[in-house]
């Protein structure tokens, strides 16, 4: 056995903002607690059936500790939920210039596929001090993506793309856990984090080799699966360009505009009748299942390497 | 001499049929408590081994598979045939028309058709689990539960709609029972709180269960005709599925604990010989629950995938739902100042109940704060906390319900100190079980796994050797119980000097509860100097 380990390590400072805010929720937990068992024991004690005491001042004015405590409690209440929820913000905001790594779970690993082409499965390596930016998608079940030493985790919910980012701060390597029950192996589903020097990383990624960068790849399959036909200036069939796209607004036949994000990218090739594009007909087919989710991270790369701003936002 | 037998509900007829086919509730309650009796100790069977299988971090007592029809067979029986059901079947029924000065509930054969229904659904349930379970989980979650589950899903699920049918059914009989069957001067005021309890449980299992029935329904429609709902294969969406589930089982959490609250009601302002503190806000706090628990049901799914705004709003209903209950502490603990506080067993079982659901509750508002929820979610810190609120809470004011009235139901004392025992040691037990569980958790256990890394293996070497002291716990008073039936000295009609119209009629009660329809002349829990003030009058 390894002793008692009492609290997590903390590998990024919004860990540590985690760890201040938990913390707080403790000594709080631990005031509340504690005053409800001493009251509740010294009453016990003081007033116990034989005890000769005075019982001469019974409850006056009730009304006056109700709205009391209850005040007092919806105030600290509101406060918790301001306090919780303005840290959680922090998630839904990744700076623009994070690496970003797409990351595919399945019945029982997760695939990692880096932007120079790189790929592990089970593993994720990255950069210390660097925004990292994970794109998730699911090829079967909901999986959760958990770096406890990072206290983030998210849900992949098949049938689309979720994404989380962190800025580690510490050098090591740390447990990355399945969080969502998804069958027989779930408690297998895992692997490790490992953080790294840049120069360390570098090393790394050059180690790996990898057959050409995802964008590459992804442009090998733009045309393999016949994308490049329609989508390709002197296709035969009228299609909407899709050079300068990423990222930008687009118009839909329905009046409505959408940001071509990744997950947009991702749904137009699945499903292109449920967003078409402003002025073009609905011919496009469609290629939900023919092409896996490791292929797609490769097309959306691919799609954001010849957008405005590469490395942007997806 | 023998004293003359006394015609009691339990001797009014004889035989097996006079059981099966009984309209009295006060059958009808033993009926489900030997139902959820057998369920409890096969919920608990499949606890047992799952703490087993975790003493060590590699899994070794069975395969992975057998490891995840066990937790999913824990939780299945354990909400659906033990948690749900408990208390408002049992208590409920036998209590609550007495309480109220009825002869029976509203609807003395669809309480029969409840159980039977009850049965019906535990025993198909129970055949699907044996015949080799299923690895769903209790949640179903989608689109695992259509496409990637083994075992029998179908007939499980089955089980469970049919079972719903009989909480709707039960719920519908005890709102028509305190709407119409309250004796004279028996107003809506002078309510003991647990009858107000049942009540607000009772229009969330009218309310809620029926969305259970739809998405479980919806789940078969899709498992068997692969109608598109949930699937991303079939164009279905995942999340429709969690919001759905959840709106029935984020309420059903309170059809849990609603209950229990309303034993403690009861328990503590009879044995503090006191009255209530803040008998109005208890009584609005319950039906503030009731109301406000429909509303959090997303914070089940922050890490889920649901829209930011969602989250937000989630969490601050979350907090805005623990005020109620937060409320109803502090008035029971202010019950205390001043009174004449006696220790018997249920009183103890009170105490283990105040002190357990707080400190639940308080890690519930950790859970509610959105950003320690990404963390914890999906880890032990969420199973030790639903634990602390589900067991600690809901199945300790079991226990205290049931030593309460056990001599109005049995006509019979039970061994004091023993039953004192049994408390103290189910609440230790309890405590080095389940609070490792939050240490586990917060390092980042995440739940459901059969094995884990081995420095998280002392924290789980405890949390089991806890579970095999709370198992004697729960052990003890099968044994004491029985010999209280056996050789257990006859109970006075108010063994506790309690106030209830319960307790102005004979242990055990007579077929028709009352010889003559009480009239109520006075509130509950009211007390001279620590002697009863009856409702019904001084007899």
């Amino acid at each position: 056995m390894h002793g008692f380990p009492w609290w997590p390590q903390a590998a990024s400072g919004y860990a540590r903002q985690i760890n201040f805010l938990f913390g707080s929720l403790l000594v709080i937990a631990f005031l509340t607690a504690g005053l409800v068992f001493f009251l509740m024991l010294f009453f016990a004690n003081k007033y116990r059936h034989g005890a000769n005491v005075d019982r001469s001042g019974t409850t006056k004015k009730t009304w006056r500790f109700e709205v009391s405590w209850t005040v007092a409690t919806l105030l600290v209440f509101v406060g918790l939920a301001v306090w919780g929820a303005s840290t959680y913000v922090h998630l839904y905001n990744p700076p623009e210039n994070a690496l970003q790594i797409f990351v595919v779970g399945k019945q029982w690993m997760w695939k990692a596929q880096h932007p120079g082409g790189q790929r592990e499965i089970n593993e994720l390596h990255v950069p210390v001090d660097q925004p990292v930016r994970l794109v998730l998608a699911s090829q079967d079940v909901i999986h959760s993506f958990f770096i406890p030493a990072l206290r983030i985790k998210q849900d992949v919910v098949p049938g689309r793309y979720e994404t989380m980012w962190f800025r580690a701060d510490r050098v090591g390597r740390y447990h990355l856990f399945c969080a969502e029950y998804c069958g027989t192996d779930h408690a297998k589903m895992g692997g490790w984090v490992t953080v790294m020097n840049p120069r360390d990383f570098a090393s790394w990624l050059r180690a790996q080799g990898g057959q050409g960068t995802l964008a590459a790849q992804g442009q090998q399959l733009f045309h393999r699966y016949g994308c490049s036909g329609c989508h390709e200036a002197g296709g035969t069939v009228r299609a909407p360009n899709l050079n300068g796209l990423f990222g930008s607004p687009v118009p839909l036949s329905d009046g409505s505009v959408v940001i071509a994000d990744a997950s947009y990218v991702r749904d137009s090739i699945l499903d292109p009748k449920k967003q078409v594009a402003a002025g073009y007909a609905p011919v496009m087919p469609t290629f939900a299942g023919q092409v896996s989710e490791d292929d797609l991270a490769k097309l959306v790369a691919y799609i954001q390497s010849i957008g405005p701003q590469p490395g942007g936002r997806a | 001499m023998h004293a003359p037998v006394r015609e009691s509900y339990l001797n009014a007829s004889v035989g097996i049929r006079s059981w099966l086919l009984t309209t009295d509730h006060k059958r009808i309650a033993l009926l489900y408590f030997g139902g959820i009796t057998f369920f409890f100790f096969v919920g608990g069977i499949a606890a047992t081994l799952i703490r087993l299988e975790l003493i060590t971090p590699q899994g070794d007592l069975g395969s992975p598979d057998f490891y995840n029809r066990l937790f999913t067979m824990h939780g299945i029986i354990m909400v659906w045939f033990f948690l749900i059901p408990s208390i408002p079947t049992t208590m409920g029924n036998f209590i609550l028309p007495m309480m109220i000065g009825a002869r029976d509930l509203a609807f003395p054969r669809l309480n029969l058709l409840s159980w039977y229904l009850y049965i019906a659904g535990g025993l198909i349930t129970l055949t699907a689990l044996l015949l080799g379970g299923v690895d769903t989980g209790w949640t179903f979650y989608e689109p695992y539960s259509t496409f990637y589950a083994t075992g029998y899903v179908i007939l499980t699920v089955f089980g469970i709609f049919v079972s719903g049918f009989s909480s709707i059914l039960t719920g519908l009989n005890f709102i028509v029972t305190v709407h119409k069957l309250r004796a004279p001067g028996m107003t809506w005021y002078r309510l003991p709180v647990f009858v107000w309890s049942t009540y607000a449980t009772s229009v969330i299992l009218v309310l809620a269960t029926p969305v259970l029935a739809m998405t479980l329904l919806m789940l078969l429609a899709e498992r068997v005709l692969h109608v598109g709902i949930f699937s991303p294969q079939l164009g279905g969406d995942p999340l429709l599925f969690q919001h759905m589930f959840w709106f029935y089982s984020h309420p059903a959490v309170y059809i849990m604990i609603l209950p229990s609250m309303g034993v403690i009601s009861e328990v503590v302002p009879v044995f503090s010989s006191k009255s209530l503190f803040g008998y109005y806000f208890v009584v609005w706090c319950s039906i503030a629950i009731a109301v406000i628990g429909f509303l959090v049901w997303g914070h089940h799914m922050f890490v889920a995938g649901q829209s930011l705004y969602a989250s937000l709003a989630f969490s601050f209903l979350s907090y805005l739902v623990a005020v109620p209950s937060a409320i109803k502490v502090f008035n029971w603990v202010a019950t205390m100042h001043e009174g004449w506080i006696r220790f018997d067993a249920p009183m103890l079982y009170a105490f283990g109940f105040i002190g357990l659901f707080t400190i639940g509750g308080l890690t519930g508002l950790m859970l509610a704060a959105l950003a320690v929820d990404v963390h914890v979610t999906d880890t032990y810190f969420v199973v030790a906390h639903f634990h602390y609120i589900m067991v600690g809470g809901a199945v300790m004011g079991f226990f205290a319900g049931l030593h309460y009235w056990w001599p109005k139901i049995s006509g019979r004392l039970y061994p004091d100190y023993w039953a004192r025992f049994a408390a103290i040691l189910a609440f230790f037990g309890f405590n080095l079980t389940f609070f490792p569980q939050f240490i586990l958790g917060y390092l980042g256990m995440p739940r459901r796994y059969q094995s884990y890394p081995p420095e998280f293996q002392i924290w789980h070497v405890l949390s089991s050797a806890g579970a095999s002291i709370l198992a004697v716990g729960y052990a003890l008073p099968i044994f004491y119980f029985a010999w209280s039936i056996l050789r257990g000295p006859r109970a006075p009609a108010n063994p506790w000097r309690a106030t209830g119209l319960e307790w102005s009629t004979p242990s055990p009660p007579p077929p028709e509860n009352f010889s003559t329809t009480p009239t109520v002349i006075r509130p509950p829990y009211q007390y001279d100097r620590g002697k009863p003030c009856m409702q019904a009058g001084d007899v």
